[in-house]
């Protein structure tokens, strides 16, 4: 179907009003040398039998693999009816209707899902949400420094426990516009970020500091403590949250000792694909923002209120637009004017379906299981946990010999082991993250470890065979 | 229009007005021009009182129901008082742009004064200008 309106007939008619000869003749003053070829490698295009064909196939390929991959995106059990909502016609768009007199179902769904977020976090604004976790981190870093009136300063403090994508993406948006993100080590031994690391930013003039929690060892940061340091320093707090863990975790609004003169994160991002969203191998996902309400007007993104028509009955629509592209052009507090309207709907319907009870049930058992099968790994000879701190759903495990030939060797077996983190942590020697949540059974786990065992110790498959 | 423009202020060609007081610090607004043009005001956001500023620097925002516009320094300085009402009543802007919607007072660095500003003749004249 093609989609532009405007038939063969039309176009003539209008090149041959402004005297053009064709739409070609239009790009005429754009030098030669800048024009882009035509696409390289991009083959002709296919009949829907065809690609419908080429799409199983290739899912064919992946197998049906147990995964213990963990990382930022998790595998939840997502319930048959949020999707079947989610797709139903009046949701079902790639684009969010905004215009308040057409759409007030869709802008009342973005209405719940930002009080839901809000609720998780404890925090009094949301926003209408993001691309990503990762771009989120971004622009959580850029409305702090917009949101810190009383410093200038562009820099932030950026633990290495926060993602390292999430820290690579940030750098790459946020340094462009001369951010600096300031590396903090963490504590080799518990896997979290100590206050002595922070000493020597002391006093020193930092728009914020970056605090994820769980982190991204799976291990549970000192939220409290940070928390006071940084307000005690002058700096703002951007909390990175896993939105499932917050149904049993203190939301990040509370965090800080109850004494201290100002308590809780100022600025609450993360990734949202756990609430109800498939990984599909990576996305569209979606980001999330939440914030207190002095720092609204600094926070990037679409925002739906709740008001009045002129007959006093209740609506929806968007919101304090002055802040945005549309409206204040280059001096936007971002250019981000859209959202992931879908995926948000998913996750609405799936924290409507499970509740506040169903949420904490869904990061119990996620819990239960990451402790049944780091029991189970570290029972191998040659395993170990690397970290002593509480964790969430995820841990560390190190190991005598690479993981590399490992994870290749578990693949083979229909086993995603995880994530290989050597390369990017080489002081933690071989070390592999992984993650069990609800959606693993006992006999996975058991089918994993007894994997691991039987590649780490050849001995043992032929003890078990004697 | 340009018998309603006090004549004891001063004025910059993006429509802030400055006012010298008594104590030597200058007063920083809005004219009545500009309030009229950008509508009923929904948001005013003052700088950080300590905080050093440019003539011609962007240091506060006004917001509109249907525009957000930057304030300009009209001078080098410090800013010494950013007006605190205007955080729950914005509308003083719209109501008394030349009293109690006042913005911000600021320390002029030494040898500043109201030099390169315009005076009431001359803002007026610009008014004229623009408006045809």
């Amino acid at each position: 179907m093609a989609f532009i309106p405007h038939t063969t007939e039309d176009v003539a008619e209008m090149l041959s009003l402004i005297g053009a000869n064709s739409i070609g003749e239009l790009f005429d003053e754009i030098p030669a040398a800048l024009l882009a070829a035509p696409l390289q490698g991009v083959p002709p295009a296919l009949s829907e039998m065809q690609i419908g064909r080429l799409m199983s196939e290739r899912a064919a390929l992946d197998g049906r693999p147990l995964s213990f991959i963990g990382a930022g995106a998790y595998e939840h059990h997502i319930p048959a009816p949020v999707w079947a909502i989610t797709t139903r016609g009046e949701f079902y768009s790639a684009y969010t209707p905004y215009q308040a007199e057409a759409s007030q179902g869709t802008l009342q769904v973005i209405y719940e899902y930002q009080s839901m977020m809000c609720a998780l976090t404890g925090m009094e604004v949301s926003n209408a949400s993001l691309y990503d976790g990762a771009s989120a981190l971004a622009e959580a870093c850029l409305t702090a420094v917009r949101a810190h009136r009383a410093s200038s300063s562009r820099r932030i403090l950026m633990p290495r426990t926060v993602n390292p994508t999430y820290c690579q993406v940030a750098q790459t948006i946020a340094g462009n516009q001369n951010l600096v993100l300031q590396p903090v080590d963490f504590d080799r031994s518990a896997g979290r970020t100590l206050i002595d690391a922070l000493r020597p930013y002391e006093g020193e003039d930092y728009a914020a500091l970056v605090v994820q929690q769980p982190n991204y060892f799976g291990v549970l940061e000192q939220v409290d403590a940070l928390v006071d340091w940084a307000h005690a320093n002058d700096m703002l707090v951007i909390a990175v949250v896993n939105p499932v863990s917050l149904a049993v975790l203190k939301p990040p609004g509370e965090w800080g000792t109850p004494a201290a003169a100002k308590r809780g994160a100022d600025i609450v991002c993360g990734e949202g694909q756990a609430l109800g969203v498939p990984l599909s191998s990576g996305g569209p996902y979606f980001g999330f923002m939440t914030t207190r309400m002095q720092y609204v007007r600094q926070m990037p993104g679409r925002i739906v209120g709740r008001t009045v028509d002129a007959e006093g009955r209740e609506g929806f629509t968007l919101t304090l637009q002055a802040r945005e592209q549309h409206i204040r052009r280059s001096k936007a507090n971002s250019n981000i004017c859209t959202n992931q309207g879908l995926t948000v709907t998913a996750a609405t319907i799936y924290l409507s379906l499970l509740g506040a009870l169903g949420l904490a049930r869904v990061a119990e058992a996620s819990m239960a299981r990451t402790r049944e099968l780091t029991a189970a790994l570290t029972a191998v000879r040659g395993v170990r946990a690397v970290f002593s701190g509480e964790g969430f759903h995820e841990a560390v495990l190190g190991f005598d010999r690479p993981v590399g030939p490992l994870l290749a060797a578990l693949a083979q077996r229909g086993i995603q082991g995880g994530v290989d983190l050597t390369e990017r942590f080489p002081e933690l020697g071989p070390s592999l993250l992984v993650c069990a949540t609800e959606t693993k059974t006992s006999e996975d786990i058991a089918r994993f470890a007894r994997a691991v065992d039987e590649l780490q110790n050849p001995a043992a498959l032929s003890r078990g065979a004697a | 229009m340009s018998d309603t423009l006090p004549d004891d202020l001063h004025y910059t060609k993006s429509h802030e007005w400055v006012r010298r007081l008594p104590g030597g610090e200058f007063e920083i607004g809005i004219t009545d021009h500009a309030q009229q043009a950008l509508g009923d005001l929904v948001f005013v956001e003052v700088p950080a009182p300590g905080r050093r500023v440019a003539a011609g620097e962007a240091c506060a925002v006004v917001e509109s129901v249907k525009a957000a516009s930057d304030i300009y320094s009209p001078v080098d300085g410090v800013v010494l008082a950013s007006n605190a009402a205007l955080a729950d009543t914005p509308e003083l802007l719209n109501q008394s742009p030349y009293g109690a919607g006042w913005l911000m007072r600021i320390a002029v660095d030494a040898g500043g004064g109201t030099g390169g500003l315009l005076d009431a003749v001359a803002y007026a004249a610009l008014l004229a200008e623009e408006s045809n």
